[in-house]
């Protein structure tokens, strides 16, 4: 069975409409059930001592003191939480070279980075918890500290885990061309520096567990704030010594997640391990402090880039040295060489030329740990890639939309495969930067701009093309050894009542997983919308899958639920055409009623096949096939990723006095397929341009020499508000994907992919008259202003 | 027992009225007011996300103004008059916000929600067409990290017109 897309017209036209989540209106009732929200009998709280050291050997603790404080019920040290919970090394075996140390849940000798955890005091209430890892003395012997990523690899520079032989975790060179004798010939050749500033999620709701295990039926059931529930599942099992079987996580509503909720981290593992020693429900949840110190940081690189050009401006050759630090610990277990992987995939992306040298280098430090969040490499690869294209138009007079008409993939050139070996399925940069150019009027933009330049106002336009990573396929990580499923599946159910039950392996964030998926099955079926009920985030019922990451839920969850639906909707058929002495081919369903598919007329309500399957089965024929659950599962195989692609423009203003920048409007275009909800698509894109603004202009991880986060709090640490944010316009082209029915590709990661690199250019297109430039994230007003050359 | 001690207790009885219902406690005096809505009271409505006043999750009203629920005391509350989100949404002195919130999909993984819904309701309670400047400002103390707050703004905006115009929207 298939949907005709062309036809708007057609019976439940449910897929490319906006649809309301059916989950909001319960979250703007204050009805949410979020981890912290759940309290069971005889629930301890853990807290954790953490250290104050970014590099220091444990000498002793003593907990004497803290047990005795009223309602602390045991306290665990990091070896003895290790007779519990077995260490792991996050490496994944197609990253050829990766290497980490094992890591426990709770530090043991060592601690690597300030924030780790080293005690665990487990108690009635959080406050006594706390009040108990007041009193834990832990005595340190302070180690030299690694911070600077250029200088990790030097002889004179300490190692971080001796046993490794050096502080390099991954290091990965790409090489297409003969990138040298091209640079050498080019008739233009430009040279820039970038760094992206370490940064990470600040989920407003702080990572959450609630472990709980019943030693009587020996079952651990884990509540938890996730992206990942079936991943979880099957790495809570491996280190507590738990049959998968056994092990059962249930995530309900998650306060944001943006990447940050998809990893492994040792303080969750410490609390599910202390459940099951205790054989009591614990729960933990991060307070902010620890949020800022122990949820993954990301982005901390510093790049070295030159691009080569003939004189109309035809790009010859990309060459990039990226440097990345992770913190001691590659992440468990999707890595922290991902991100600089990624930068090698993807630089360049957009464009067509030939000659590509890229090579990235990861090295440990003493800060907190690094791995994928929102846009993994995307941002880095887009800024590199398009100041580069920028710099290179300034360098030959070049209007920047020009140079990128003249070098973007053209959109019959498909399938393409890139210098990087990326391979494109179908992709429209330039439909799609014609869109955007039409909706910002580039032309009269440019003209304003001129004018307000003669009265000493500078503004200016920025555009950013990039291409994005979505609906992976075993490559990603499967093939690397890890336990992450890249099929997703749904089961779709009729009751006696006519409605609908889907459960998905995909999860909700947030994003409105859940009503794309109604939409899905109430079109796939022929039901209303309203009567599909939709459950994801629970192991035990959903069909294994795994879950939100890397922009899967549409794409893959999407088509998984389209297939049950269809299958369903076929049972039903073969039901009806006996109930009605007619073929199941001249039939339908239609809102939620048997149909002549030639007339549309009604036939029979789904209730009344329903009541006679259900209650009066002796009624039909036996043997009568009559299964009114179908499970479909869906994944990728003719590519290993599907590339979308966009383009963005940042308009803005420079204050040359105070270095300022105000944002005035933002324009995003991009195709990601079929677009199944347009408004949910639109408001991912607006989230994911505001978070990429915030890498952009606000937020950073301050470290001092010693290790020490500086700014650890909300208040120090920036991030988008409000008052600051511009209004953003969002247009589509829609190249569907070949690989499904329903053709859709991820749209959760593009607004974030774009826009840094659209911010930088503007900044730069606004300074150029006055001779600065700024490369360096965030682009704070002190950078602007050095960038002026005015302090 | 010393003259400190006496002087300090470290329990407090409270008498106040929560969503309009009276409410009688014992109260730890460290006992925060975000902890004794969502602990003791079972109102988990407001969010604590950051605990230091900064992010706006826990935002609720005493006594006729916002508050943020982690920077005051349930000691404090003798007297008070609270209204959460519970007893805001049972009056339906939000469902107007609250379907806007909905239709215009201001809202994603909704932690932020409660909290920026009362400081939407506070501009709208002082009338008129706010401008769309006017309602970034005034939603800038609450953190939202999924919407891009586009869609916040919209909405409120919404919301204003209507009531400026007499409209009844309906929940």
């Amino acid at each position: 069975m298939t949907i005709n897309f062309g036809n708007p017209d057609r019976p439940n036209s449910y897929i490319g409409r906006t649809v309301p989540r059916p989950n909001a209106r319960r979250l703007v009732e204050g009805r949410g059930r979020y981890v912290d929200d759940i309290v069971l009998p005889r629930m301890l709280h853990v807290a954790f001592v953490r250290s104050p050291h970014a590099h220091a050997r444990i000498l002793s603790v003593d907990t004497q003191e803290a047990a005795a404080v009223r309602g602390v019920r045991r306290i665990f040290t990091g070896t003895e939480l290790a007779e519990h919970c077995t260490p792991w090394v996050a490496v994944l075996a197609h990253l050829k070279g990766l290497k980490s140390a094992p890591q426990h849940a709770l530090a043991v000798d060592r601690v690597t980075w300030t924030g780790e955890a080293v005690v665990a005091v487990v108690a009635d209430s959080r406050a006594a918890a706390e009040d108990g890892a007041a009193l834990v003395e832990v005595e340190y012997d302070p180690l030299p500290v690694v911070t600077d990523i250029r200088t990790a690899l030097d002889a004179a520079t300490p190692l971080i885990h001796p046993d490794l032989g050096d502080n390099l975790t991954f290091r990965r060179l790409h090489e297409q061309g003969e990138v040298d004798t091209v640079f050498a010939e080019a008739h233009t050749v430009v040279e820039a520096s970038f760094k992206t500033g370490r940064h990470t999620g600040v989920c407003l709701e702080p990572r959450s567990i609630l472990a709980d295990y019943n030693p009587a039926e020996g079952q651990m059931t884990v509540h938890h704030s996730t992206q990942a529930p079936h991943m979880m599942q099957s790495i809570i099992a491996r280190h507590l010594d738990l049959p998968e079987g056994k092990v059962r996580v249930i995530c309900g509503d998650v306060g944001g997640s943006y990447g940050i909720k998809v990893h492994v981290y040792p303080d969750e593992m410490a609390t599910a391990a202390i459940a099951k020693a205790m054989g009591r429900p614990v729960k933990f949840i991060a307070d902010r402090i620890e949020s800022f110190t122990t949820d993954i940081h990301a982005r901390d690189h510093e790049i070295d880039a030159r691009i080569a050009i003939d004189g109309e401006g035809k790009i010859l050759a990309i060459d990039v040295d990226d440097w990345t630090g992770i913190g001691p610990y590659s992440v468990y277990p999707r890595t922290s060489a991902i991100e600089g992987n990624q930068v090698v995939n993807l630089c360049g992306g957009p464009y067509d030329f030939a000659a590509y040298r890229a090579r990235t280098t990861v090295v440990l430090q003493n800060k907190t740990p690094t791995c994928q969040y929102r846009a993994v490499g995307h941002p880095i690869a887009a800024a590199i890639t398009e100041g580069l294209v920028d710099f290179a138009a300034e360098a030959l007079g070049m209007d920047p939309v020009e140079i990128r008409r003249r070098n973007l993939i053209k959109d019959d050139a498909y399938p393409y495969t890139s210098p990087a070996n990326m391979r494109f399925e179908g992709l429209s940069h330039h439909a799609s930067l014609a869109k955007l150019l039409e909706l910002m009027d580039y032309d009269g933009l440019r003209a304003e701009q001129a004018a307000l330049r003669e009265k000493g106002i500078y503004r200016g336009i920025g555009i950013a093309s990039f291409i994005e990573l979505t609906n992976p396929s075993p490559f990603m990580y499967g093939i690397g050894g890890a336990r992450i499923s890249a099929q997703d599946g749904c089961t779709v159910r009729m009751d006696p009542d006519g409605s609908v039950v889907a459960m998905s392996g995909v999860t909700e964030q947030g994003q409105g997983t859940e009503a794309m998926l109604a939409q899905v099955v109430a079109e796939a079926v022929g039901v209303p919308v309203g009567r599909v009920k939709v459950i994801t985030g629970d192991t035990q019922t959903t069909p294994y899958g795994g879950g939100t990451w890397a922009s899967r839920g549409a794409g893959i969850g999407g088509e998984a639920a389209l297939q049950a639906g269809l299958a369903l909707k076929e049972s039903i058929l073969t039901v009806a055409a006996s109930m009605l002495q007619a073929s199941a081919e001249g039939l339908d369903i239609v809102d939620g009623a048997v149909a002549d598919k030639a007339t549309g007329e009604a036939r029979m309500p789904l209730e009344e096949l329903g009541r006679i399957v259900y209650f009066r089965g002796d009624t039909l024929p036996k043997g009568l096939p009559r299964e009114l659950v179908q499970t479909r599962h869906f994944i990728t195989s003719d590519y290993p990723f599907a590339f979308t692609n966009g383009v963005q423009a940042s308009y803005l203003e420079v204050d040359t006095e105070t270095g300022f920048v105000k944002l005035l409007k933002h324009w995003c275009v991009e195709d990601c397929g079929r677009v199944i909800n347009p408004q949910l698509v639109d408001e991912q894109i607006r989230g994911g341009i505001v978070q990429g603004i915030g890498g952009a202009l606000y937020e950073e991880c301050h470290y001092d020499e010693d290790g020490q986060l500086l700014n650890a709090n909300m208040a120090d640490y920036l991030v988008p508000m409000a008052a600051e944010m511009p209004d953003m316009v969002i247009g589509h082209v829609e190249t569907p994907t070949k690989e499904s029915v329903l053709g859709a590709k991820g749209a959760g990661e593009a607004g974030t992919a774009g826009a840094p690199a659209a911010v930088m250019n503007a900044i730069n297109d606004a300074l150029r008259p006055l001779g600065g430039r700024v490369t360096e994230m965030p682009f704070t007003p002190a950078r602007i202003l050095a960038a002026l050359g005015t302090v | 027992m010393s003259d400190t001690a006496q002087s300090f207790p470290t329990r407090v009885d409270i008498s106040l009225t929560v969503n309009g219902e009276p409410v009688d406690a014992r109260v730890d005096v460290s006992r925060h007011l975000v902890d004794f809505l969502r602990l003791d009271l079972g109102l988990t409505g407001a969010h604590a996300g950051c605990e230091h006043g900064v992010c706006g999750a826990c935002t609720l009203q005493v006594d006729g103004e916002i508050v943020r629920g982690c920077l005051m005391l349930a000691a404090q509350l003798d007297g008070a008059e609270v209204w959460t989100v519970e007893g805001l949404t049972e009056t339906g002195a939000l469902a107007d916000l609250q379907a806007a919130f909905v239709e215009r999909n201001a809202l994603q993984c909704g932690f932020c929600t409660p909290g920026m819904l009362f400081a939407a309701a506070d501009i709208l309670a002082q009338g008129g067409q706010p401008s769309r400047v006017a309602i970034r400002e005034h939603i800038s103390g609450n953190y939202c990290r999924c919407t891009g707050y586009e869609a916040v703004v919209d909405a409120i905006e919404t919301v204003a017109g209507a009531r400026a115009r007499g409209e009844e929207v309906s929940a």
